[in-house]
């Protein structure tokens, strides 16, 4: 065995109760991302005039650096604070921009003819979301909510910052010793994080999207 | 005189402050009546049938529905007693044929035991037999037995009303002939009353009891196609039925 492998073979449990945290990082402020994003994506494409200013405030927003962020929000009262509770709030801000785009472009993209023919055949605006365009929209969704995983796994390594756990306490210590095992005992795992969730989302979109 | 199933009285209707496209309509179909809508292409024709079911509003005049004025009837309700044939198709494409053509049944919340009787028997009549054709999705259709399972999507309900708009328009026409031998022959078999849109003179002719000849937003004559080519009201008119004669 390696000199590596048996370096984080000797770590394991603390490699996966920190994989465990991540997760749970990057699960809950997703979550919470859909459950905004998705609304608001439908409600922009209600309110053109909306459209734009929020989409571009949310697009500002994504430009801050992610250290930045989560710095900013030590000092906040209910959101903000030391530990995940804050490194959650930050995710969430990262992954509504994704979400909320391609909600937005989801159903922008279905065709006006079947828009029309759903109003026309006296489908209520809540069925031809339920049935027809939420249906249609759900391919470019999911892509959206991929992004948003994809990244905050990257993003949950620097939440180690603020306290908030996850597989970037060992990035950090590794930082801080410059060990670069430690380092890699972290960023492996968060790759293979990402990647399999990554995976696991494109089964999703095969096995429940629409098939025509 | 029965009640009109559908009226247009004095209808107006614009989308630029400037520009009128139907200035004054008139038209009534009657109860088990085929009315053709003839006219050049951006004479209004989509727009007068829109505001039969309300997905447009008239800025003067009255459309008036199962004789009542359209504007007093709550518009989902009254969209799913109107059957509506729309020009693109817009077929669900996500849906398979039987879902498409169940997708007003299901609305209604008829149960499935009765959509599924209704979905088979709508497709029997449309020529596209339920074994073969009703797991399929819109994609793997033709032109054709994609405008079938339109007439049947919006025929399944029994509408007393149905707008159709350029129904057959996608076909070439040997199965525009073809789909207008069996519009025919599925009209002996339901008394809605239609108001079918064409450009197609010859069509119009051939399926319908009136036809009426729109032009500029309003119509310029209405009557059984004898009369159109006997004693053209005017000019208009004339050079239209000649076009098709000749
Ligand atoms: N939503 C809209 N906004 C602006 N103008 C419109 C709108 N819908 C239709 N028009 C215009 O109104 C006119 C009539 O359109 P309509 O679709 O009723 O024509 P049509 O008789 O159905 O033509 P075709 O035979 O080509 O289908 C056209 O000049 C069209 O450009
Ligand atoms: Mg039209």
């Amino acid at each position: 065995m390696s000199g590596l492998s048996r370096f984080l073979w000797e770590r394991r449990d603390e490699i996966l109760a920190l994989t465990g945290e991540h997760l749970v990082l990057v699960a809950v402020s997703a979550a919470i991302a859909t459950a905004i994003g998705v609304p608001l994506g439908v409600a922009l494409t209600r309110r053109p005039g909306l459209a734009r200013p929020v989409l571009g405030f949310a697009n500002t927003v994504q430009a801050i650096p992610s250290l930045a962020l989560f710095g900013f929000l030590i000092p906040v009262p209910v959101l903000g604070g030391i530990g995940a509770r804050t490194a959650i709030v930050a995710l969430v801000v990262y992954s509504l921009l994704p979400i909320l785009r391609n909600t937005h472009a989801g159903i922008l993209s279905v065709e006006p003819a079947v828009v029309e023919a759903a109003d026309g055949i006296g489908m209520t605006r809540g069925e031809r979301l339920r049935l027809v365009e939420l249906p249609l929209a759900f391919p470019i969704v999911l892509a959206g909510i991929r992004v948003a995983v994809v990244v905050g796994v990257g993003l949950a390594t620097i939440a180690a910052a603020i306290g908030a756990g996850g597989l970037g306490v060992l990035i950090y210590r590794g930082v801080a010793t410059a060990d670069h095992r430690l380092i890699l005992a972290g960023a492996l795992p968060a790759a293979a994080l990402a990647l399999a969730l990554d995976f696991l989302l494109g089964l999703v979109a095969r096995r429940w999207g629409p098939r025509r | 005189m029965p009640t009109p199933v559908l009226e247009f009285d004095e209808v107006r209707k614009r989308f630029a402050p400037d520009r009128l496209v139907l200035d004054g309509l008139r038209l009534e179909v009657l109860p088990g009546e085929t009315v053709a809508l003839v006219g050049p292409s951006g004479c209004g024709k989509t727009t007068a049938l829109k505001l039969a079911n309300r997905l447009l509003e008239p800025d003067g005049g009255v459309v008036r529905v199962f004789g009542r004025p359209a504007a007093e009837q709550e518009p989902v309700a009254l969209r799913r007693r109107i059957g509506f044939v729309i020009q693109e198709g817009g077929l669900f494409p996500h849906w398979t044929v039987r879902e498409n053509v169940e997708a007003v049944p299901r609305l209604l919340g008829w149960t499935p035991e009765r959509r599924r009787e209704r979905s088979d028997a709508m497709l029997a009549t449309v020529g596209l037999p339920a074994g073969a054709f009703a797991p399929r999705r819109p994609a793997s259709l033709s032109g054709g037995e994609r405008q079938r399972v339109g007439v049947a999507r919006a025929l399944a309900a029994a509408p007393s009303l149905v707008l159709m708009d350029e129904p057959f328009g996608a076909l070439d026409p040997i199965a525009r002939r073809e789909m207008q031998k069996e519009f025919l022959a599925w009209r002996t078999r339901w008394d809605a009353a239609v108001l079918l849109v064409t450009h197609d003179l010859g069509e119009a002719f051939r399926l319908a009891d009136r036809v009426a000849v729109m032009a500029s937003g309003r119509i310029r004559q209405v009557g059984p196609p004898d009369t159109l080519r006997r004693e053209p009201a005017d000019a208009f008119v004339r050079e239209f039925v000649s076009e098709f004669l000749a």
